[in-house]
């Protein structure tokens, strides 16, 4: 089939962007959306042309690197489905696809299809964590956890944080990333010591980082290639709600860890 | 050369520990005077960047993708072999060492394996204690399942998704300690080049990949966790970002390569459908249980699957090997699936696949109970290819994916370059010639978690190198080679994009030095490769310039070391003159099976690179078996589902 | 002080405000078309109720400074998300495509609630300041025509404002925002402040939309009995 592209082209962060419109020749069915543009990058390659930049790594929709809205749905809108595992079949002849990065303001555009997530690293770095040194733990059956709190922390888990929740959400929000990572940890026995200071320094990271609010409509929720539920943001603003009522915590996160302040410290 | 080991004396059991003691230790205000660089962020990588921020050390991460929890750690699926015991159905440490050693084919040194097995105790004790949800029974203790048909059952997994949860355990662990200040991360960019100073790994050059900038690191020793090199083959299971770049650079550098041409192919795996394909789809072994594997017995035979009545299917792994049937060991099954192909029998666009029919499984346990078993694979399957698993058969192939061979290491996991650590599938130490399922999880963790922050600091208290500066000559050669390398690339201006040249080495290595080697195959293969390196440098084009975001460049860039390393992978598969593990040359079989010869092949190949198109220099570590008896895999009995 | 610190400048604390103010509204909005409804009981009751109502002036002014702080609140709170909403993603998709797993109202929850702020304010001016220039029926509701023995006589005042039928149909506009606006308002409240979750995040949304039709019939009930002569 013959398919005609729009795709977003952008030379750098600082440049303005436009849709471009490319032909894609000769594409097949059993194709994925990615081989496509694998397809078309090499013609134009071969022209001399600047390839499409767009980011892929596993292909096989685990490690959450593709990233682009197609037809104005990040990832394509297919239940459960990354862009490298949707397939050209969904298409047809003649067919006018247009290809965009994620648009968010906390996500800025490198190039192309390309777009800055770090935000997602710097939300982690800020208490999406259990404070555990490597050698520290006890047996791992020691602390027992009901089967129904690990399926439901794994379902929080899954989060493969590509991001698609943010780009789906008119408002830019991050909420169902955060809420499942907040989840995640803050429901197993070995995250409670920490849960009011991670869901506060959390959620301040996610203001900070200028993502949108939450309005509950549950786009975010729908494109979730990993199919992450609401409740998680629910389960988030919950815990939120009784970290601050508890006020400041007293415990803040240690800001430097126990080794590093033990070298402060004259040895000899 | 002579290679030492560094294996410590003393019984197997008590070598770990009493190494340890002997280790010498480095004053906590010294250790935040000590910048370790280390390149990967996969569970080896990562685990070692948060354990080693922990005790103080001045970490840097660099890593290619946008963020370190993308690394292709996180798609493992199976799960994490410990020898906890939970189960009480006899499993123990020198179990797992045996199993390992054994499914290694005897060509990993034991006392390593044996550190690898009582590690994977602390392993799930640190992953539980991080927040892994781990499987849980309903008394709320872990789960187990029995992996690759092992006796015991002492894989812990997290759905499918065991090697995801891992790696976001080691990520955030690495995290925290980014926000502590101890480890400096380095996203998108991707490391060029090893500088040595004075013999001792002293920095890497690195290239900012949205600016292109060429840059040196610094550090007092390098640790290389950057995974394995299956792309070698173009098409395998691995990201398309995977890549040989940096521990190639490393041996040409002086490091030695150990055992390339150990191999891993996994039979279950989505076939190819066209030319366009970017990758292979692995789908978990576990669908074997229950499903039959069988093609046309006519050649060419076009009609639809479910118009070929039973007397004209060959269910030929049961066929050729009654007692195991379809659960025949992953190279047998490989193998025999890739013959049936070579006949002109396979099934699917281009041929190259064979079905796995669920058909009987369903009439006999229900459909309920087969999407029980395995729905969400069922589900993958219709979403890549768009059948429906339960109305017509899957059609599967084997496909590249794990490669045990790496960077030579001692039992400190460190190379012969002092200073510069390999772990992870990066290094070749713990698998021999195969490797477990479920075990690639527990070595990079084990290397990360538990070995280096011990072996690397006794590196620090002996070596006792002075700091270096990116000012040092070194740095601003390697820098200046690595800038000229690329202004090369990118002044070729030929008529092929490079992943066309990619294609062609991958389609080469897959006939040649693939599932079965010859020595006429592997000769033509190191016939080939060279030919196909040389247009590539004559005809290559890539677009666009180096100071910017460029993904042509860093692509090409990997292939070309991909086109340089393939040769010696052939070189090591036509020198091995043995079958053993992933590694099966026709010469050398008995009845079909794999014929090992211990005599003259038990030992570790480390090659010593000589300059591009010279022969390297072959180095032997000899292998010794003081616990264990080396014996010839059978497939009599069942104990070898491995 | 943290606390208040946190509620109003984090995202969940905004949440927090926009649900507790909401949910404060709507408990009135809910008290106000029962206590509406009594019209249809006859003259004496809905008087003697808005009498009762009336007497309390002490709890009656204070009701109405929190309703009004309510309102203030779930106001200003929704400017400050609309601002930092719109600034959170700059530019859109191609072609705006409509939300994924929107609704109507979810998507214009904004829109409804200026339709509703609108008609509040005329609503306020017709009944309870009793500005006559605006009822279109030049009637003074303040004045004698509209006491009886001294004391108000509600359910005149409600014949007579209704009776002009643009009158009405503002009514009806407006309450048919605000019905919408609870639809999705009344179930995300409780999404907000975290009660909520798979199993009853169903129930919740059909219990929303359930309330919301309620009240619309409930209010526009009256307007419409007084159009079609069902209530003289």
């Amino acid at each position: 089939m013959n398919l005609t592209l729009k795709v977003w082209r952008q030379k750098d962060a600082s440049s303005q962007g436009y849709l471009e419109t490319i032909e894609a020749k000769d594409i097949n069915q059993y194709m994925s959306f990615l081989e496509m543009l694998d397809v078309v990058n090499e013609h134009l390659i071969v022209e001399g042309k600047e390839p499409i930049s767009f980011e892929s790594d596993c292909r096989e929709g685990i490690c959450g690197a593709c990233s682009c809205a197609i037809n104005g749905k990040p990832h394509g809108g297919h239940k459960g489905t990354t862009t490298c595992q949707l397939h050209m079949r969904y298409f047809k002849d003649g067919d006018t696809i247009v290809i965009e990065p994620w648009r968010s303001r906390a996500f800025p555009v490198i190039k192309d299809l390309i777009v800055d997530r770090s935000a997602f690293d710097r939300i982690i770095q800020a208490g999406g964590y259990i404070s555990v040194n490597t050698g520290g733990a006890h047996d791992a059956n020691s602390i027992p956890v009901s089967k129904e709190i690990a399926e439901t922390a794994m379902d929080a888990a899954a989060c493969i944080g590509c991001g698609a929740c943010v780009a789906s959400c008119k408002n830019g929000s991050a909420m169902l990333f955060v809420a499942a990572k907040v989840s995640h940890l803050n429901l197993l026995p070995q995250g409670k010591p920490e849960k009011d200071y991670r869901v506060k320094n959390m959620v301040t990271q996610m203001d900070e980082e200028g993502f949108g609010n939450c309005t509950n409509i549950g786009s975010c929720a729908e494109v979730c290639p990993k199919e992450v539920d609401l409740k998680f943001i629910a389960k988030m603003n919950r815990d939120y709600g009784l970290a601050i009522l508890k006020g400041e915590s007293r415990h803040k996160p240690d800001t430097i860890s126990i080794q590093a302040e033990l070298s402060e410290l004259p040895i000899d | 050369m002579k290679l030492d080991a560094k294996i410590p004396s003393g019984p197997l059991e008590l070598k770990w520990d009493k190494h340890r003691s002997d280790l010498k230790l480095i004053a906590p205000a010294n250790k935040r005077k000590c910048d370790v660089i280390i390149v990967g962020t996969g569970l080896a990588g990562a685990s070692a960047a948060a354990s080693l921020g922990e005790l103080g050390y001045n970490v840097k991460v660099f890593c290619f993708q946008d963020s370190p929890r993308r690394a292709h750690s996180v798609a493992a699926q199976g799960g994490i072999n410990a020898a906890k015991n939970y189960q009480n159905d006899g499993d123990s440490i020198y179990r797992l060492f045996y199993d390992t050693i054994k499914g290694g084919d005897f060509r990993s040194r034991e006392a390593n394996v044996f550190r690898l097995a009582q590690l994977s105790l602390n392993i799930i004790d640190q992953c539980v204690a991080q927040g892994v949800p781990f499987a849980r029974d309903y008394g709320g203790l872990l789960d187990n399942r029995s992996f690759g048909g092992a006796q015991v059952s002492r894989t812990f997994y997290a759905r499918g998704q065991t090697g995801q949860q891992l790696l976001l355990g080691a990520y955030q662990s690495m995290m925290r300690q980014v926000a502590h200040g101890r480890v400096k991360l380095y996203p998108r960019t991707d490391m060029l080049d090893l500088v040595l100073i004075n013999g001792h790994a002293k920095g890497i050059i690195v290239r900012d990949l949205i600016t292109g900038e060429i840059s040196s690191v610094a550090g007092d020793a390098v640790i290389l966790a950057t995974g394995g090199y299956s792309n070698v083959f173009f098409l395998s299971t691995n990201a398309k970002g995977c890549n040989v770049s940096a521990i190639y650079r490393a041996y040409k550098k002086g490091a030695l390569f150990a055992n390339p041409c150990f191999t891993q192919i996994h039979p279950t795996c989505i076939p190819v459908s066209g030319d366009y394909q970017s990758k292979l789809t692995l789908m978990s072994e576990s669908l074997r249980n229950d499903g039959r594997i069988w093609v046309p017995k006519k050649p060419g035979d076009t009609r639809h699957p479910n118009d070929i009545p039973e007397d004209e299917r060959d269910y030929f792994l049961e066929r050729k090997y009654p007692s195991y049937g379809n659960l025949a060991p992953r190279d047998i099954a490989s193998r025999a699936a890739k013959e049936v192909c070579d006949e002109e029998r396979g099934v699917g666009p281009g041929g190259r696949g064979v079905y796995l029919d669920f058909s009987e499984a369903i009439k006999r346990l229900g459909k309920r109970k087969i999407s029980e078993r395995y729905g969400n694979l069922f589900e993958m399957y219709e979403r890549i290819t768009g059948e429906n698993g339960y109305e017509q058969p899957m059609r599967i192939y084997p496909a590249p994916h794990y490669t045990m061979g790496g960077l030579w290491v001692d039992y400190n996991l460190m190379s012969n370059i002092p200073g510069l650590f390999v772990l992870g599938e990066a290094n070749f130490s713990d698998h021999g010639a195969n490797r477990l399922g479920a075990s690639a999880l527990m070595q990079g963790l084990a290397d990360g978690y538990f070995i280096i922050p011990y072996t690397i600091g006794h590196y620090f208290a002996t070596a006792k190198e002075p700091k270096s500066s990116v000012n040092n000559p070194e740095f601003k050669k390697a820098e200046k080679d690595v800038v000229n390398m690329i202004k090369k690339l990118l002044s070729v201006k030929g008529k092929r994009s490079a992943v066309s040249f990619h294609k062609e080495l991958g389609r080469v290595m897959w006939d040649n030095v693939g599932m079965t080697r010859s020595r006429q195959s592997l000769e033509t293969a190191l016939k080939r490769v060279p030919e196909i390196r040389d247009e590539f440098w004559q005809n290559v084009i890539v677009s666009g310039v180096n100071e910017t975001l460029n993904q042509d460049l860093e692509n090409t860039i990997r292939i070309a070391d991909f086109l340089e390393f393939a040769e010696l992978l052939a070189l090591d598969a036509l020198e091995r003159e043995e079958s053993c593990g992933g590694h099966f040359r026709v010469e050398y079989q008995e009845n079909g099976e794999a014929k090992r010869n211990d005599e003259q092949f038990a030992y570790v190949a480390a090659w010593e690179y000589q300059g591009i198109g010279n022969k390297p220099i072959l180095h032997k570590e000899p292998l010794y078996y003081e616990y264990v008896q080396m014996a010839t895999r059978s497939y009599k009995s069942m104990t070898d589902l491995l | 002080m943290s606390v208040i610190k946190n509620l109003y400048y984090s995202s969940v604390g905004k949440k927090y405000i926009m649900a507790i103010s909401g949910l404060c509204l709507l408990t009135f909005v809910i008290g106000h078309s029962l206590g509406n409804l009594q019209v249809f009981m006859g003259k004496e009751t809905i008087n003697r109720y808005a009498h009762f109502l009336q007497s309390n002036k002490e709890i009656l002014w204070l009701v109405r400074i929190f309703l009004f702080t309510m309102l203030v609140l779930h106001l200003w709170t929704s400017i400050r998300l609309w601002f930092e909403n719109r600034a959170a993603r700059p530019i859109g998709y191609f072609g705006n495509p409509t939300p994924m797993s929107s609704t109507f109202a979810s998507r214009n929850m904004m829109f409804m609630g200026i339709v509703l702020g609108c008609f509040l304010v005329y609503h306020i001016l017709h009944y309870t300041v009793q500005v006559s220039d605006i009822n279109l029926i030049g009637k003074d509701f303040s004045g004698a025509e509209f006491q009886i023995k001294g004391q108000r006589d509600v359910y005149k005042m409600m014949i007579n404002g209704f009776s002009h039928p643009l009158v009405s149909l503002f009514y009806i506009l407006g309450v048919g925002g605000l019905c919408f606006h609870i639809s999705h308002g009344a179930h995300s409240l409780f999404q907000s402040v975290g009660i909520n979750s798979q199993y009853y995040h169903r129930i919740l949304e059909k219990a929303a939309t359930i309330l919301a039709i309620i009240l619309f019939i409930g209010y526009v009930s009256i307007p419409v009995s007084v159009l079609t002569g069902i209530l003289k």
